[in-house]
């Protein structure tokens, strides 16, 4: 078999696995920070008991993403070796600097949150929980600019270098902060961010409406649910702003990318915008599908009438990317955010009336969004990697000088073989089938567990009784009303 | 000193760093089996609970290092020694979800399956960091252009294997005397025990990989000719190593631990000397990566060292920071594994 699509399925194994976590964990983080820091605040148990809780699932998600991480770093070398040897001054200086200033800050105080509860003071644990979180920003920031840079180059020159009396070519840093600061680095930035959390919300809201429909830790359960929501809510919102500068800085930096995403054979003017569709390369056209009429050039331009560029026009200057899963990921990520809006502000709707939690169907669907949490998270990287194909570092303008990308093709290492790839495909499939099984065990333990409360004891229905009233009482509700779950 | 020479030392030390802090916590695995009870084993997995993970974070650093200080001695290396690198991630995978994952249920056959496992991981981890330096030292086969072009097997020659030996035998010393400060009562005097032979052992391949460097990579001691100064390095190695059993015997395990930090250090300076200016060396010596052919531009070297001198005060202040909160002996509670 080719080793160039071997290699692309073992990349696309390993970072699509590996990204069910680091989004996780940036998300957690934020909200242990909150929880921690209200604990500091308030003194309330309640925000104690649910910290130390979600704690202990962030460790679990750690652990996995830092395992799976390191299998990243090392495959630009054994998989990408020509990449590597083209980029190393580059992208290899972004890397570096993630080890630097984000996995120290990250693994270090990450000891003193999980391990540190009776050891260090409350205020050196909130500012653990501080620097954690604050380190997972860190690495997205690094790993992002690494990212973005390959598909929006800037601020760099392609220079001559000898090997051994052989000359070859490489990129080179000119301007470090054009580098950093290339023209997709924020947008992309931000959109990976309020991915992150989104999913952080989706995640407590799911475990919080599985728990209020058990009627199982309810007073955890509600107080997380409604941070939840609250943070999910201002999010979904927030990324449809991002979602659309993204678009916009795709069709101007890489105008292939938003064809394959839009399923633009040929040049339209207008440009039509698809709700869903069928891309299909024989006929160029998309099929069985939905459109707006003029809204895409609308979107891009301000404008329903302008042209939006086809494939056809595009493909000699930036190649032509594999349509059918690009689009398809993408329809399906924006799917996702507009499934986010719509259920968010039900939630805020129902909340915002006092009868959220006796809307039972609505916590039932939110149970199971997780899910699509973590798939909008992956499909926008489908989108974003299938998108810049057949490029490892697209083309660009530098300084006014059109500069060649380097083709994925050339990126594979000289010394790897078909056999060597597929033997670590076949490896990683195994051990990452069975990681992924014991990781849903592992969270389905800890989920059905719970959180655990200060001084834990059996109770009599006495107290049973009277500590159901104390809530009751406190959230100013009749004491006749039937209990959460039956 | 020029940037190039300055990276060389930098990664030398991260690569130092790495091997005393991750060194001890691998050597722990490698022991593990030294406990009896679910809690001893516990007491010993706990000892490096909080820290294992910040301390992988240095490999993960040199490599990032490597990667845009010498993309090309990076790209030789990993692709390489593709399958050896595939069998050290395996086992990184394993030893971190080892640790995570056994204390999660309480169930015997699940717990000695991870038990297994983080054994299993640690051992292999360390002998491939071994065969790599042994490797590294020894040449290995490139073409002119510094591509790797021998196979998986070519890595497996006697040499490389007694590297490969001598850095299991000297974390597991290593590893003994930390399992030693952090551990009290019946386990802690079976792993006094276990510092003997761990000593010993790693005693026997200090002497047999320093006959079989003289003899094999003569050209080592090159670098000793033009820099005489150097030769005080391996008097200190030898002081470091015959301060290890003193220290154990007058039962001072701070005193030992402090010489096998010492003694790593110096090895890893040794091998800095050894292969001074080459990175990765070819069987024809001309075709070896160097710390001038194989470096990214200057303009490179220059951000990336403002970046480390940024950065590294902040490491090895978090550093000082964890290892004191943790510091005493191992208290196993509801928050441990």
């Amino acid at each position: 078999m080719d080793v160039v699509l071997l290699a692309r399925l073992q990349f696309a194994l390993t970072i699509m696995f590996h990204y069910l976590f680091p989004p996780l964990t940036i998300g957690l983080g934020v909200v242990i920070v909150y929880l921690i820091g209200m604990h500091l605040r308030t003194k309330q148990v309640i925000y104690d008991v649910a910290a130390r809780f979600w704690t202990k699932v962030f460790a679990l998600n750690f652990a996995l993403g830092v395992a799976t991480g390191i299998v990243m770093e090392f495959q630009f070398g054994t998989n990408w070796a020509v990449y590597s040897r083209y980029v190393g001054d580059v992208f290899g200086s972004a890397l570096a600097a993630e080890g630097i200033f984000a996995f120290f800050l990250e693994s270090g105080f990450l000891a003193v949150l999980v391990f540190g509860w009776d050891r260090v003071s409350p205020r050196m644990h909130f500012f653990a929980a501080l620097m954690v979180a604050i380190g997972g920003i860190f690495s997205s920031i690094w790993i992002t600019v690494a990212n973005s840079w390959q598909q929006t180059p800037a601020g760099f020159a392609v220079r001559p270098y000898e090997v051994n009396g052989e000359i070859f070519h490489r990129a080179e840093i000119q301007d470090f902060w054009a580098m950093v600061f290339n023209p997709s680095t924020v947008d992309r930035l931000v959109h990976v961010w309020f991915g992150a959390f989104i999913l952080g919300a989706f995640f407590v809201m799911s475990i919080s409406a599985w728990y209020l429909l058990k009627g199982r830790h309810t007073d955890f359960a509600r107080r997380s649910f409604s941070g939840g929501l609250l943070f999910g809510t201002i999010f979904s919102l927030a990324q449809l702003v991002s979602g659309h500068s993204n678009a916009n800085m795709v069709a101007e930096h890489q105008p292939a990318k938003l064809a394959a995403m839009e399923g633009i054979y040929r040049a339209e003017a207008p440009a039509d915008l698809h709700l869903f569709g069928w891309p299909n390369d024989e006929t160029q056209r998309v099929e069985w599908g939905i459109a707006l009429p003029g809204f895409l050039s609308f979107l891009i331009h301000n404008d329903f009438e302008t042209e939006v560029k086809g494939l056809a026009e595009l493909e000699e200057v930036y190649g032509r990317p594999p349509v059918w899963l690009t689009f398809q990921a993408y329809h399906l990520m924006v799917a996702c955010g507009m499934f986010f809006i719509a259920i968010t502000l039900l939630g805020t709707f129902f909340r915002w009336r006092g009868t959220l939690f006796e809307q039972r169907w609505l916590l039932w669907l939110f149970v199971p969004a997780v899910v699509l949490a973590f798939a909008a998270n992956e499909l926008g990287w489908v989108a974003a990697e299938v998108g810049r194909q057949p490029w490892t570092v697209y083309p660009s303008w530098q300084n006014g000088e059109f500069v060649q990308g380097l083709r994925t093709a050339d990126s594979v290492s000289e010394s790897v073989v078909a056999g060597q790839v597929l033997g670590s495909i076949i490896g990683f499939g195994i051990i990452y089938a069975l990681l992924f099984a014991l990781w849903i065990f592992l969270l389905n333990h800890k989920i059905q567990h719970g959180p655990e409360l200060p001084h834990h004891k059996e109770k009599t229905s006495l107290e049973d009784y009277l500590e159901t009233a104390a809530h009751r009482a406190g959230h100013e509700e009749s004491f006749t009303e039937p209990k959460m779950g039956g | 000193m020029d940037l190039n020479i300055f990276w060389f030392v930098l990664l030398g030390v991260l690569l130092a760093g790495y091997a005393i802090l991750d060194g001890f916590d691998l050597g722990v695995g490698i022991l593990h089996p030294v406990a009896k009870t679910d809690l001893e084993r516990r007491t010993i997995l706990n000892s490096i609970g909080p820290i294992w993970d910040g301390n992988e974070v240095w490999l993960v650093t040199f490599g990032g290092a490597l990667f845009a200080a010498f993309p090309e001695a990076y790209a030789t290396v990993f692709s390489g020694f593709y399958t050896a690198f595939m069998l050290l991630l395996l086992a990184l995978i394993f030893r971190a979800v080892s640790l995570e994952f056994r204390s999660k249920v309480q169930n015997a056959r699940w717990r000695h399956a991870w038990d297994h496992a983080f054994f299993g991981a640690s051992l292999l981890a360390t002998l491939l960091f071994g065969v790599a330096v042994g490797n590294a030292m020894y040449g290995v086969p490139l073409n002119a252009r510094g591509i790797y072009v021998g196979t998986f097997f070519d890595l497996l020659n006697w040499y490389a294997l007694l590297c490969g030996a001598l850095a299991v035998a000297l974390f597991s010393m290593h590893g003994s005397i930390y399992l030693y400060l952090k551990t009290e009562g019946a386990l802690q005097e079976r792993i006094h025990h276990q510092i003997w032979r761990t000593f010993g052992f790693f005693l026997v391949l200090y002497f047999l990989v320093t006959i079989a460097t003289l003899v094999a990579v003569p050209r080592s001691l090159q670098n000793f000719d033009e820099h005489p100064w150097a030769w005080i390095v391996v008097v200190l190695n030898v002081l470091a190593v015959a301060n290890v059993p003193r220290a154990i015997y007058q039962r001072r395990p701070v005193y030992a631990f402090v010489s096998s930090s010492a003694t790593i250090a110096a090895l890893v300076f040794l091998f800095g000397i050894a292969l001074f200016p080459a990175l990765v060396t070819g069987r024809e010596i001309e075709n070896s990566l160097t710390i001038y052919n194989a470096a990214s531009s200057q303009k490179t070297l220059t951000i990336m060292a403002f970046i480390a001198g940024l950065g590294m005060p902040f490491v090895v202040a978090y550093t000082v920071v964890i290892y004191w909160t943790f510091r005493g002996k191992v208290k196993v509670g509801p928050h441990s594994y």
